[in-house]
C-alpha cells in the first residue's frame, strides 16, 4: 500500500499507549534502566526515554524469544506423552524500535521462513504491531547506510514515526497492519502537517558499498585477514544474542524426575562448542575460523541464499562488544584488502 | 506447619556414614524418614553443584557427612571436602541461599546411633524452617519473563 | 610509555618475541588489544588510564598461544592472573616475557617470574573502594534481601558467557557448563540456572580470582559478575590467608588442605 502521512502529538501518543493498555495490548518500549536502555512493557508515555542511539538489545525476543518452550513431557514406563503448550500469544505493539530494528525483522523472517515454516515465530510477529521511530542522532558504531538502510526508512515498521525535535511526531502509515491500528485510533493522529521529515533526521555517513564488499568477501576464504580481525575476540556470544538477525538457536531438554520440558534458547556461532561433533572433531576450531564464519554467513551466505544481507548496520555488537570488534570497521578492512 | 514434612537429602560417604546408617538399621533405631540418602564413594566427590541441585528439585535441607579427619578411605578426600564446604557456605550465605537448611556432620561406621540423631535433628530443624519456598519458586520458573511479558 | 614502545620494537626486530600483546586505540576513545608482530606496529601500542582490559586472557588463546615467544604489556592484574596460571601449570616463563606497567604506567623491567612475585610485593591489590562498598552493604541485608538482590540482577542475564570468555582463569576446554551429560546446568538462561552459573562459576574461581573486575566489565548487560568472585577473594583472605597471584608456584586453595583448617560447623 501507499504510504500515508498523518500527525500525532506528543499528548496524544501518551493516550495511545494508555489505550492500547487498556485494550489489553502489551506495549513494548524503551526504558532507562541503570546505565541502559532496555525494551520493557510499557504503560505510559513518562516511562519511556528517548535517550537511546540504540537499545542494548534488538527488539528480536518480540517474536523470537530468548527461551521459548516448544512442549511439556512425561515419561512413564514405555511411552513419553508430550503435551504442546496452550498458545496465549497477546497483541504486541511495540514502540520505538530504530528503522534498523524494524528491517531486522526482514532477516529473521527470511531464516525462520526459507525452509520448513516457523509458525511460532510467525504467530508471534503476526500479532506484532512495529510503531518504529526514525533517528536523530547517530554514532560511531552505527553504519546502517552502508547496509541498504537509512535513519528514517519505513522498511520494516507499520508505523514510523519522526521527532520533530522535542516536539511532536510526524506519523508515516506504512502497512496495512499499521492501517489497521490507526484506524483503531484514528481520532487520536492529526492530518499531514506538510513537514518533512529528512530535516529532522541525522547523517550516517556511508563506511563502505555492501554490493562491492558482498563480492570482495565471498572470494576472500583462504586470506589471512581472518586471523589479524579476530586476535582479539574472546568468543562470548555477546554479538550474537543483541543483534536483530542473529538467529541461531539451540533445543535443549530440561527435566526433573519424570516430567519436563523442550526448549528453544538463543545460541552463538562464536561458541567454540557450536560445532563440535559428537566424534570430537571440530570443523570451527579456532576463533578465526568462527569469526569468518560470522561475517560470511551475514555477508555472503545470506545474500546468495536468501538475497538479503543478513546486517542491518545497528552497531549494538560493536557497543556490546567487550573487546572492541567493531564490525564496521572489519567490513571497511575487507572492503579495502 | 503442622503438616509439612520436610524432604532431606543426605550426600554420605560409602565407607563411613553409610556404613554407619547401616548400623543405625541393624541397631533397629529409628529415626526420621524423611531423608532420602544418596551414596558417594567420598565426601570429596561431592560437587559443590549436587547441593544446589537437590534444593533445585525439591529438597528443603541437605545433609552432608563423611569420615572424620584422618579417617578417609582414600586419606585426604575429606580434608579436600572440608576446605571446599569452608568456602562454599560463605558464598551461599552472600547469595542468600540458606545454609541453615545444610548440615555438615562426620559420621563413622561405628556411629549408628549419631546418625539417628544427626538426621533427627536436622529434620526438626528444617521442619521449624519450613518448606524452601524462595528456591523451589525460582525453580518451578523455568522460563525467565517469557517473552509478550504475559 | 615510549620506554615500553621501545622495549616491543627492540623485542620484535631482534625476533626475541614473535608478538607482543599490548593496548591500542579503539573506537571513539575506547581501547583494544593489539597484537605487533612486525617493528613497526609497536608504535601503536599505547597505555593510559583507559587500559583496564586483563590482557593476560590472550596468554592462553589458541591461536596466540601458539605464535611462539609472546611478551605482553602487564599491569598488577596482568602479572597477577600470569602467576596464577603459571601456579596451575598452564604457561611457563619461557613461553612470555613481561613489560610491566605501574600503576602510574611506567615501564618496570621484569626478567622472570621471580622478579614479578618480587615487584608484587610492593604493590597494593585491595578490592577497589566502589566494590568494597557494596559488598559490605549486601553483607548488612538479610538473607531473603540477598536472594532477591540477587535473583534480580542476575535475572536479565542471556548466558554470553562473555564474564567467562574474559576472564584469564577461565581457562578450562570444556567448562561445567559443556557438560551434557547430564546438562547440569540448562543451556537456556532461566532465572535459577543464571543464578547456579555465575555462583558456581564463582566457587571455581575462589582462591584463583585476581579480583581484576574484568568480568563484571566484559558483560553487556552491566550485571555485576565480579561482586560474586570478589567476595571470594575477601573470604579466602580471611580463611586460609590466601592471596591469589603472588607466585608461579603457589598450592591451589581448593586443589590443596591443611590437616588442621579450621572450621566451626561440621557436627
Amino acid at each position: 500500500m501507499e504510504t500515508e502521512k498523518r500527525s500525532l502529538s506528543k499528548a496524544s501518543l501518551a493516550t495511545l499507549i494508555e489505550q492500547l493498555n487498556g485494550n489489553g495490548a502489551v506495549v513494548i518500549g524503551p526504558q532507562k534502566k541503570d546505565n541502559l536502555v532496555v525494551f520493557e512493557p510499557l504503560h505510559t508515555l513518562a516511562e519511556m526515554t528517548d535517550e537511546y542511539i540504540a537499545t542494548t538489545q534488538s527488539p528480536k525476543d518480540v517474536a523470537f524469544p530468548k527461551i521459548e518452550r516448544l512442549f511439556n513431557y512425561h515419561v512413564t514406563q514405555f511411552f513419553v506423552d508430550q503435551e504442546a503448550p496452550v498458545k496465549n500469544y497477546p497483541e504486541v505493539v511495540l514502540i520505538g524500535a530504530r528503522p534498523c530494528d524494524a528491517a531486522g525483522f526482514d532477516s529473521l523472517t527470511a531464516i525462520f521462513t526459507w525452509d520448513t515454516k516457523d509458525t511460532l515465530y510467525m504467530e508471534r510477529l503476526a500479532l506484532t504491531t512495529l510503531i518504529g521511530m526514525s533517528c536523530s542522532s547517530h554514532d560511531a558504531n552505527c553504519f546502517c547506510t552502508s547496509v541498504n538502510g537509512h535513519p528514517g526508512s519505513t522498511h520494516g515498521s507499520d508505523i514510523l514515526l519522526t521527532r520533530m525535535g522535542k516536539g511532536d511526531f510526524i506519523a508515516e502509515i506504512v502497512t496495512e497492519k499499521g492501517k489497521a491500528l490507526y484506524d483503531k485510533y484514528a481520532g487520536l493522529f492529526g492530518p499531514d502537517s506538510g513537514e518533512d521529515k529528512t530535516k529532522y533526521l541525522t547523517e550516517v555517513p556511508v563506511k563502505f558499498d555492501v554490493a562491492e564488499t558482498v563480492k570482495k568477501a565471498t572470494g576472500m576464504f583462504e586470506h589471512p585477514i581472518w586471523l589479524e580481525q579476530s586476535l582479539r575476540c574472546i568468543g562470548c556470544g555477546a554479538c550474537a544474542y543483541v543483534c536483530p538477525t542473529c538467529a541461531c538457536f539451540d533445543i535443549q531438554d530440561e527435566s526433573a524426575g519424570s516430567n519436563g520440558h523442550r526448549v528453544r534458547c538463543w545460541d552463538s556461532c562464536g561458541f567454540g562448542l557450536f560445532t563440535l561433533h559428537t566424534s570430537g572433531h571440530n570443523p570451527r576450531e579456532v576463533q578465526s575460523q568462527r569469526w569468518r564464519q560470522r561475517v560470511l554467513h551475514k555477508f555472503s551466505y545470506m545474500p546468495d541464499r536468501l538475497s538479503l544481507v543478513g546486517c542491518v548496520g545497528c552497531g549494538r555488537c560493536s557497543r556490546a562488544c567487550p573487546v572492541d570488534m567493531n564490525l564496521s570497521e572489519h567490513m571497511v578492512s575487507i572492503a579495502e584488502a | 506447619m503442622a503438616d509439612f514434612e520436610p524432604k532431606v537429602v543426605a550426600f554420605v560417604c560409602n565407607w563411613c556414614t553409610y556404613a554407619g546408617a547401616d548400623l543405625t538399621g541393624t541397631s533397629r533405631i529409628k529415626y526420621a524418614p524423611n531423608v532420602r540418602i544418596i551414596r558417594f564413594p567420598c565426601t570429596g566427590r561431592i560437587d559443590f553443584m549436587l547441593i544446589l541441585k537437590a534444593f533445585g528439585n525439591g529438597a528443603d535441607g541437605v545433609i552432608i557427612s563423611g569420615c572424620h579427619p584422618n579417617d578417609c578411605h582414600y586419606t585426604s578426600g575429606n580434608f579436600h571436602a572440608r576446605r571446599r564446604w569452608m568456602v562454599f557456605k560463605r558464598l551461599l550465605d552472600f547469595t542468600g541461599i540458606d545454609h541453615n537448611r545444610i548440615v555438615w556432620s562426620w559420621v563413622s561406621a561405628a556411629e549408628g546411633a549419631k546418625w539417628a540423631q544427626i538426621v533427627n535433628n536436622t529434620v526438626e530443624e528444617v521442619r521449624q524452617l519450613g518448606p524452601y519456598e524462595n528456591y523451589h519458586k525460582a525453580a518451578l520458573k523455568p522460563l525467565a519473563k517469557e517473552v509478550n511479558h504475559g | 610509555m615510549d620506554d615500553i614502545r621501545k622495549k616491543a620494537k627492540e623485542l620484535l626486530e631482534s625476533h626475541a618475541v614473535d608478538v607482543v600483546i599490548g593496548y591500542g586505540e579503539g573506537t571513539a576513545g575506547k581501547v583494544r588489544a593489539i597484537f605487533p608482530r612486525k617493528a613497526e606496529d609497536a608504535e601503536k601500542l599505547i597505555f593510559d588510564g583507559r587500559c583496564e582490559q586483563n590482557l593476560a586472557v590472550y596468554l592462553l588463546k589458541h591461536e596466540i598461544k601458539h605464535m611462539g615467544k609472546k611478551a605482553i604489556v602487564a599491569t598488577t592484574p596482568v602479572m597477577r592472573s600470569i602467576l596464577q596460571v603459571a601456579s596451575e601449570y598452564q604457561l611457563t616463563q619461557d613461553e612470555v616475557l613481561v613489560l610491566g606497567v605501574s600503576p602510574e604506567g611506567k615501564y618496570v623491567e621484569i626478567a622472570d617470574f621471580a622478579a614479578m612475585e618480587a615487584y608484587l610485593k610492593t604493590q597494593d591489590f585491595g578490592i577497589p573502594a566502589k566494590d568494597k562498598a557494596i559488598l559490605d552493604k549486601l553483607e548488612g541485608m538479610t538473607l531473603e534481601g540477598r536472594w532477591d538482590f540477587w535473583l534480580e540482577q542476575l535475572s536479565p542475564c542471556f548466558k554470553c558467557y562473555a564474564c567467562r570468555a574474559s576472564c584469564p582463569m577461565c581457562y578450562c576446554t570444556r567448562c561445567f557448563v559443556e557438560v551434557n551429560a547430564p546438562q547440569w546446568i540448562p543451556i537456556a538462561a532461566n532465572e535459577l540456572g543464571n543464578v547456579e552459573w555465575h555462583l558456581l562459576r564463582a566457587m571455581h574461581l575462589a582462591g584463583r580470582c585476581i579480583n581484576c573486575g574484568e568480568c563484571g566489565r566484559a558483560c553487556p548487560l552491566e550485571i555485576p559478575t565480579h561482586l560474586l568472585t570478589f567476595k571470594g577473594v575477601e573470604d579466602v583472605k580471611e580463611d586460609f590467608n590466601v592471596v591469589a597471584g603472588t607466585s608461579a608456584s603457589m598450592d591451589s586453595l581448593l586443589s590443596s588442605y591443611k590437616a588442621d583448617d579450621k572450621e566451626t560447623f561440621i557436627r
